[in-house]
């Protein structure tokens, strides 16, 4: 929003009050801590020193549903696993945003059988897709930027 | 091959009137169902095989009699040999004794093979399924079960496949 | 979608005691989605007070049917399956995999091959004991560890991500030898990683061995003897932190093990400490064997060339004949394998990862089976956890060290 610009001339911001909920909603987007599977590892190395995730505000990871705003679907979801992963989804509250992550979470990945959902969005709606198998912690991190880009350009009668 | 190995084989093929296979150096012995508690004993306290690498079992549909091979696998660490035992089970209510009481983790390997293929353990303690939900139809594993591939979705098929995919709803 | 599984009290009867159906013990559910449950596990526990009474184990939340999918796929595509399987161990599965098909078919591997397979492998130990590490750190609430270990694993991968163009899931071991020769870059890059990973092992020793917060948490935490370790199937470093000497590399080597020297840790009181012990010292002597084999690579090819069943350089392919008809049965049709079956085993760095895999002589693997060694490790754990905190009972489950990829398959 070039706040700091304005302030440095006159002391004083006029914003649209959604452009500023907005803002806040994307520097402290509090995740999951919700690994399934082999991205579970690639969204801890994202987390780890190496990659600091916490730059964009996201440096607590909720082991809580009702803390949290952002769901990472790190992995494939089995079919005895959807339904829990749903109650977690209805437990956290508005708003709340679905990053699925890797192929698996996405499409089903090379899993095309009895025992995987074909994609976590038969179950939960999903904001974010992330390519890759598993995605590089870089990848994560992009979309996560998308993500945020998505949700600055949220309009309050959207969420009414 | 060791001439103790051998010696275990067929000692324990003619204890329970089995034959034995051999592919890749490798030798199975042959033990009818019924008596596998009984061979499984012999194994582990007369040839010293403490540790039971694995369970597993093979389906054989379309084929009866037997459909099912169950696959044992015993080590003997300190002797460093290791021991193929396969059991022929048939297709109709298909039902094999436990090794429970013998090797601990039997459990939940005969589990595996019950939710998987659907033969029943006698005397287990737990007979429940282990992978799939509780609820769940059919055994996975078995040939005659559909692997559940669904269509792959292409440009010229896409909107198709959309329209009649499910979406999880707010 | 079916739906939650709600367990009723009657189900579950012959697993809790008495007391539970009196109300006096609690029934608690921890998981499938807890921070100290690696992964997608499901415990119910039945509790006096905070001391674990009765603890059950609900696996199955990872169940992806590799074993059936790979009998729907010929022996070169089914290999991708397994590298998504045990996810900490990518190499090792690839590497288990590979030993299974050649042992089917009878192919010789080129030495060469053999040893980047060895390297490859002992990286993916380190790295994988790495996380170990980290997370299991976490567990007992030690933070900086987790960091620590995470820095030296991102090394790890910088080398797969070098060789085989992926971090994880690297594929690179096929049947008949590996995907193609290493840069020349690797072997600087390898022993770059050896010089630093000896003293950072010291670092995270520094952290943990000593301090009288992590003695406290798992000191006398969850023993097992070495006569209730082997019946209850337990394998690699929680095995041997009960004494029993049983290690694959030793027990039936493998893709030339016998050639290094190394050193089998043990440890007698096979409590969460000794394990912690264990896989420390395990990481040193995956080092010693990097070395050994690095310092004598051999020169030669990398894959075997019974273009039967490897597929020809993709430079014979435009000017051989043979090479190109052999390239389309290949990647038409593949290769059939003799009928019969196999059982091979590899020490993976959580135990005795084994492949069962038999034929009907067909260009597809009748069945497949993995024997994987958290599943038999978790097994364990009602016997292990009884009588100890809940606090403890996270502590013993980092300590065995589950990946639910391993379990559930």
């Amino acid at each position: 929003m070039g706040i700091e610009q304005k302030l440095g001339n006159m002391g004083v911001v006029t914003a649209r009050l959604e452009d500023v909920v907005n803002w806040s909603r994307t520097n402290a987007m509090w995740p999951m801590l919700f690994g399934l599977a082999c991205c579970a590892i690639e969204m801890m190395s994202a987390q780890s020193a190496n990659h600091d995730m916490s730059r964009f505000g996201m440096e607590l990871m909720r082991p809580s549903p009702r803390q949290s705003d952002l769901m990472i679907v790190a992995g494939r979801v089995s079919r005895k696993m959807a339904p829990v992963l749903r109650r977690l989804y209805d437990q956290m509250p508005d708003p709340k945003w679905v990053v699925a992550m890797g192929d698996c979470a996405s499409c089903g990945g090379v899993f095309n059988n009895y025992a995987v959902v074909q994609g976590v969005d038969e179950v939960v709606p999903v904001d974010v897709y992330v390519a890759g198998c598993p995605p590089r912690p870089e990848a994560l991190i992009h979309g996560i930027v998308t993500l945020h880009e998505k949700v600055r350009k949220e309009k309050f009668k959207d969420w009414a | 091959m060791s001439d103790t190995l051998k010696g275990y084989q067929e000692r324990l093929a003619q204890a329970f009137d089995g034959k034995m296979s051999e592919f890749a150096g490798e030798v199975s012995v042959f033990v009818p169902a019924q008596k596998i508690e009984a061979a499984a004993r012999m194994i582990h306290d007369e040839f010293g095989f403490k540790f039971l690498s694995f369970v597993s079992a093979v389906d054989y549909w379309p084929a009866e009699k037997p459909r099912f091979h169950a696959i044992y696998r015993f080590t003997a660490i300190e002797q460093k040999l290791t021991l193929n035992v396969r059991v022929p089970v048939p297709g109709i209510s298909p039902s094999l004794p436990t090794l429970e009481p013998v090797y601990h983790n039997a459990n939940w390997h005969e589990r595996e093979i019950f939710d998987m293929f659907g033969i029943n353990f006698e005397g287990h303690s737990d007979m429940r399924r282990i992978l799939m939900p509780a609820d769940w139809q059919g055994h996975p594993q078995r040939k005659d079960y559909p692997l559940g591939y669904e269509e792959p979705q292409y440009s010229f098929n896409f909107d198709e496949i959309a329209a009649r995919k499910p979406r999880g709803k707010e | 979608m079916t739906q939650i599984q709600e367990v009723s009290l009657d189900e579950i009867r012959h697993l809790v005691s008495d007391r539970a159906i009196s109300g006096e013990t609690m029934l608690l559910n921890m998981g499938p989605q807890h921070p100290s449950t690696h992964g997608v596990l499901r415990l119910l526990l039945e509790l006096d007070g905070e001391t674990v009474v009765n603890c059950i184990p609900d696996i199955g939340f990872l169940h992806t049917g590799i074993e059936k999918n790979m009998e729907a796929k010929t022996y070169q595509k089914a290999e991708v399956m397994t590298d998504r399987m045990d996810y900490m161990n990518t190499v090792g599965n690839n590497f288990t995999y590979s030993l299974a098909v050649e042992k089917l078919i009878g192919l010789d591997v080129p030495p060469r091959a053999q040893a980047l397979r060895v390297i490859l492998a002992e990286l993916t130990r380190i790295q994988s004991h790495l996380v170990w590490l980290g997370t299991s750190a976490l567990d007992v609430a030690a933070m900086s560890v987790f960091l620590y270990c995470f820095r030296e694993r991102e090394e790890v991968l910088h080398i797969m991500e070098l060789v085989s163009g992926q971090r994880m899931m690297t594929t690179y071991i096929r049947p008949g030898g590996v995907w193609r020769d290493v840069p020349v870059e690797f072997e600087k890059a390898v022993r770059d990683f050896l010089k630093i990973i000896p003293q950072r092992i010291d670092e995270y020793e520094a952290m943990l061995t000593k301090n009288p917060l992590f003695l406290d948490r798992t000191l006398g935490i969850g023993p097992i003897s070495a006569e209730d370790a082997t019946n209850w199937g337990l394998t690699g470093a929680t095995l041997r932190a009960s004494g029993v000497n049983y290690d694959l590399r030793r027990f039936a080597p493998y893709s030339g093990y016998e050639q290094y020297d190394f050193d089998v840790p043990l440890r007698t009181e096979g409590d969460v400490y000794a394990r912690y012990i264990v896989r420390m010292e395990e990481m040193r002597q995956s080092v010693r064997i990097i070395q050994q084999a690095l310092d004598k690579l051999p020169l030669g090819p990398v894959r075997s060339n019974n273009h039967k069943f490897v597929p020809p350089p993709r430079s014979e392919i435009g000017t051989s004949m043979e090479a190109l008809i052999h390239h389309f049965k290949l990647w038409t049709e593949g290769f059939s394998a003799p009928q019969g079956s196999v059982y091979v085993a590899t020490e993976s760095p959580r135990g005795e990862l084994g492949c069962y895999l038999e034929s009907d002589g067909g260009p597809k693997p009748y069945r497949v089976h993995f024997r994987t060694p958290s599943f038999d490790n978790l097994q364990v754990l009602p016997f292990l956890s009884k009588g100890f905190l809940v606090a403890d009972l996270v502590a013993i489950v980092g300590s065995v060290d589950i990946v639910l990829g391993d379990i559930d398959r």
